[in-house]
């Protein structure tokens, strides 16, 4: 039973809970069943019929709707009592500001991205709110508390980053089917339906690219009286047949591979053509163009299948045909969307069709799936888990029972005994530039670099900010609102068009700038260092931003397994950037700590012999222990106490 | 695997969960049958886990009449609603509730007492949990299922206070276990929930979970005269009244898939020290005697 005392905490809280998906479906009823009664929640998502599985709050018919509103009418059902307010909204709308955050007494986050979770801990500390911070992927999952003073913040250590990978492995030297998936969604589905003023390196067949780059030009524009069946196959013959034999061309490159073989249509679909137009014709007669599909039309049905060179050379043409004839008004603005069947079913043809040329194992739409859209498996047993979890530390943070916070991790093999393992928090990092506000560094060419890059590929995709405001001393440079005048406004723009050293107030080596976000009152100085040339594999934003702690993202060899990321699916070798529920858990990154890191005083009760014991056999044992968190010799974590 | 697919609106409706544990799985749980008796929260949460998975059939057991709101405050299936729950067993309560969860999953109720079922009555399914019963019809129930030639696994699910213990007999069960590239064969053997709770204290793994001791106090207790369920000792600082369905339906999930390291045989929750702790307490433990 909860004593008096932490009854009347629970009663007279107010909550914040930042997502109502897989774990704020399970939160929001935890939250109810112990007690809680003024509970806020927001979400902007509406519902899929793939959250089903675990967001047992929702049903069928909820399908399109809020799933902040759905969830709270669903848990009134059973304690109409209490308050629950919804919003369906982006937690990064202005309305939520420091102000906002500042009602509640603990803030929860159930969130499935890096971006608001890096926004949502600006604004607890800010408002100076206490967050509960959550993930699960499969079967492991685990729950952090950030308190300000106390422990560290969500961005004291680094997050894996998106993973990203070398241009050319993508355009030349694919070695494993990810890299073909990256291919044909990234370059071959961007080229010909998207947009086709973006930069793209499809023909950048070689290291050495020498190539006939104005014959390539028009290669993927539709020829004037070219039928779309004599379209597709050019296309088809081009990137699987045409482009290879040039890689092929270049002996350099194979000296250690094994060379890849060209593909050309004319082997696999010569008599498949009149039949083919029949079936698109008679198949498509829903008007709904999201239900196209070339599965569908050609009659395969099962995702879990894979397909044969022919069967996927058939796919792709049809997938291809079908977006010229059922979804022409959106080529040139589609994007890679994993709910359009249309879009994975060609970009897993194509992706097969790529393998088959290198020599990869292919695989099943589902799989394929899987890996385009970064789909984070989950079930509803870790959620309800992880939300018991958070509920626990929640009510600890409301007593202000700091020696008693805990980071806890479900693993799914056991380790120490244990499944659900708490672990001490750590103390914050003090050069962390979010909570700390310590200085970072950037090497920029100031005579190059204009101050649009410095916003896009600094302020916003790396310092997380929305409305960044640029001052170099006293000078204002760049900033974002609602409430600038005309004059300033052209004055912005006209400021993004030049390179730092040309700026009113001339940002050259040496200088400080600092970078406000206003709304999430978080403040950052910037030193300035001209650098002249940069690599441009290994650093593509041709600036380097250090002192800021997101890791590496450039894709390592190394193709560590870990003990506890087990899942019987392929796809989990393509970890996660943005997917439901995306635990950033160490654990997936590869990152190993050792685990008598971890062994504090209070893990396990156990004398100091048998300890020492312990100590040892988990050093030998390393490969099968789960590891939290990163290297130990990066960034030292202090515990608290 | 058994020849039959899934159909697309299972692949769909499970998307999420098949890149966990694969479509073979996914079958095989559709084809389970699973026997739950006694429904308080953890269980309630359990069945919710386990419907939402997408078995083939769960049947309910209590008899127990809703006429107090405090014998479902923590089953979130029954709304604390008398025109709605009036005249109802909790079982019944519970069916109309997890129904609505997965139309793909057949839920009904079976009227009477757990200890009165027999082993024809247990056969027909593949996974029996028990919770909020004595500790003779534990044994007893454990011991039915142990008899006959089918393997049924068996769990009991107890919470107390803030601390929360799982059962499992799996008696001989095989399973394949992934490592990196090859799938090795596995076979454990259990003892039976008798044999696990009388093995002599002395004859334990050193530093066993306190709270194995302390739930075979409240068991010895309990069995002196009191009801299931309605003990809390002050050897755990009782605080928290979280009612953890702790790993539980991932555990049977493991089992019927055959998939993956099934938990042997006892699990501690404790909210206290945040601790899940799995303990394998068996006959012939290789370290007892010392």
């Amino acid at each position: 039973m909860a004593s008096q005392n932490q009854l009347s905490s629970i009663k007279g809280a107010k909550v914040l809970m930042v997502g109502a998906g897989g774990i704020g479906c399970e939160l929001l009823k935890t939250l109810a069943l112990s007690g809680f009664q003024d509970i806020h929640i927001i979400d902007m998502d509406t519902i899929e019929v793939s959250n089903l599985n675990r967001q047992f709050l929702f049903r069928k018919s909820h399908v399109g709707q809020s799933k902040a509103k759905v969830a709270r009418d669903a848990v009134l059902k059973f304690r109409p009592h209490i308050s629950i307010t919804p919003y369906h909204a982006n937690v990064k709308d202005p309305d939520f500001n420091v102000d906002f955050f500042k009602q509640f007494n603990v803030v929860l986050n159930g969130l499935d991205n890096l971006d608001a979770r890096r926004h949502v801990n600006r604004l607890c500390l800010a408002a100076e709110v206490p967050l509960v911070e959550s993930g699960t992927t499969g079967f492991l999952g685990q729950v952090t508390v950030h308190v300000k003073g106390r422990t560290e913040c969500y961005e004291c250590q680094p997050k894996p980053a998106p993973k990203t990978y070398p241009v050319c492995t993508i355009t030349s030297t694919p070695s494993k089917f990810v890299h073909c998936i990256v291919w044909a969604k990234d370059l071959l589905f961007t080229k010909l339906f998207g947009d086709k003023n973006q930069e793209n390196d499809l023909n950048v067949r070689s290291t050495d690219a020498t190539s006939s780059s104005e014959h390539v030009e028009d290669v993927f524009e539709r020829r004037k009286d070219e039928d779309i069946e004599q379209y597709g196959r050019r296309i088809y013959d081009h990137v699987f047949g045409y482009n290879i034999e040039e890689a092929l061309s270049n002996e350099e490159t194979w000296k250690n591979r094994n060379r890849p073989k060209p593909i050309y249509s004319r082997d696999f679909l010569h008599d498949e053509i009149a039949q083919q137009n029949g079936n698109v014709d008679k198949d498509c007669a829903a008007g709904d163009p999201s239900s196209v599909s070339a599965m569908a039309s050609l009659g395969m049905k099962n995702p879990q299948d894979i397909w044969c060179l022919k069967e996927n050379s058939r796919i792709f043409m049809e997938a291809f045909k079908l977006f010229f004839m059922k979804r022409e008004k959106e080529i040139g603005n589609l994007t890679f969307d994993k709910d359009d069947q249309l879009a994975v079913e060609f970009v897993t043809a194509a992706a097969n069709i790529r393998a088959t040329s290198f020599g990869i194992p292919l695989h099943s739409l589902f799989e394929a799936k899987g890996i385009a859209g970064n789909i984070v498996h989950a079930v509803a047993t870790t959620n309800a888990i992880i939300a018991g979890l958070i509920v626990i530390e929640a009510i600890k943070v409301l007593q202000n029972d700091t020696n008693n916070y805990r980071m806890t991790y479900c693993l799914e093999h056991p380790t120490r005994k244990m499944l659900l393992m708490p672990v001490e928090p750590f103390e914050a990092n003090k050069s962390c530039y979010v909570c700390s506000e310590s200085p970072l560094t950037l090497e920029i060419n100031t005579h190059r670099a204009k101050l649009r890059d410095f916003v896009e590929k600094i302020v916003k995709a790396k310092l997380g900010m929305y409305f960044p405001l640029i001052m170099y001393g006293a000078a204002l440079l760049y900033e974002v609102g609602d409430d600038l005048d005309e004059a300033m406004v052209a004055n912005y723009a006209a400021n993004l068009e030049k390179v730092l050293s040309e700026l009113p107030s001339p940002v050259t080596s040496g200088t400080t700038v600092t970078v406000e976000d206003l709304k999430q009152e978080l403040t950052c100085n910037i030193n300035i260092k001209h650098r002249e040339e940069f690599d441009e594999e290994k650093e593509p934003d041709g600036m380097l931003l250090s002192g800021w702690t997101q890791a590496s993202s450039v894709e390592k060899d190394d193709n560590k397994s870990n003990g506890n990321g087990g899942s019987t699916s392929n796809a989990s070798q393509a970890v996660p950037v943005e997917a439901e529920d995306n635990v950033e858990m160490d654990v997936l990154s590869g990152k190993k700590r050792r685990l008598s890191e971890i062994s504090g005083q209070d893990l396990l009760s156990v004398t100091d012999e048998t300890k020492n014991h312990e100590k040892l056999e988990v050093v030998d044992d390393d490969d099968d222990l789960v590891m939290l968190d990163d290297d130990p010799g990066l960034n030292k974590r202090k515990r608290i106490q | 695997m058994d020849g039959e697919e899934l159909t697309e609106q299972e692949t769909a409706l499970y998307d999420r969960q098949i890149r966990v544990w694969g479509a073979d799985a996914q079958r095989r749980l559709s084809k389970s049958h699973i026997l739950v008796c006694g429904m308080k929260g953890t269980v309630a949460e359990f069945c919710k886990n386990i419907v939402l998975a997408g078995v083939g059939s769960l049947t309910l057991v209590d008899d127990r009449v809703a006429t107090d709101e405090a014998l479902f405050s923590s089953n979130f299936l029954i709304p604390p609603d008398e025109n709605v729950y009036r005249g109802k067993t909790l079982a019944e309560l519970c069916c109309d509730s997890l129904k609505d969860f997965n139309p793909m999953v057949r839920v009904s109720v079976e009227k009477g007492d757990v200890s009165g079922f027999d082993g024809e009555f247990f056969n027909k399914y593949d996974v029996v949990v028990v919770s909020c019963c004595s500790l003779a019809t534990k044994k007893s129930v454990n011991e039915k299922c142990r008899k006959l030639s089918k393997h049924i696994a068996f769990y009991t699910v107890d919470c107390r206070d803030s601390s929360g213990e799982i059962f499992v007999d799996l008696q001989d069960h095989i399973y394949s276990k992934k490592n990196l590239e090859e799938t090795a064969e596995c076979k454990l053997q259990y003892p039976s929930f008798e044999e696990a709770i009388s093995v002599p204290w002395r004859a334990l793994p050193r530093r066993v979970s306190k709270l194995y001791f302390a739930m075979r106090v409240i068991e010895k207790f309990e069995a002196e005269g009191c009801h299931p369920g309605d003990v809390s000792i002050a050897d755990l600082p009782g605080v928290l009244k979280l009612k953890k369905e702790l790993c539980e339906a991932n555990e049977v999930i493991k089992a019927i898939s055959g998939k993956g390291d099934p938990l042997k045989n006892f699990f501690f929750f404790d909210a206290v020290d945040g601790k899940g702790i799995i303990e394998d307490i068996s006959v012939s433990n290789p370290k007892s005697g010392s």
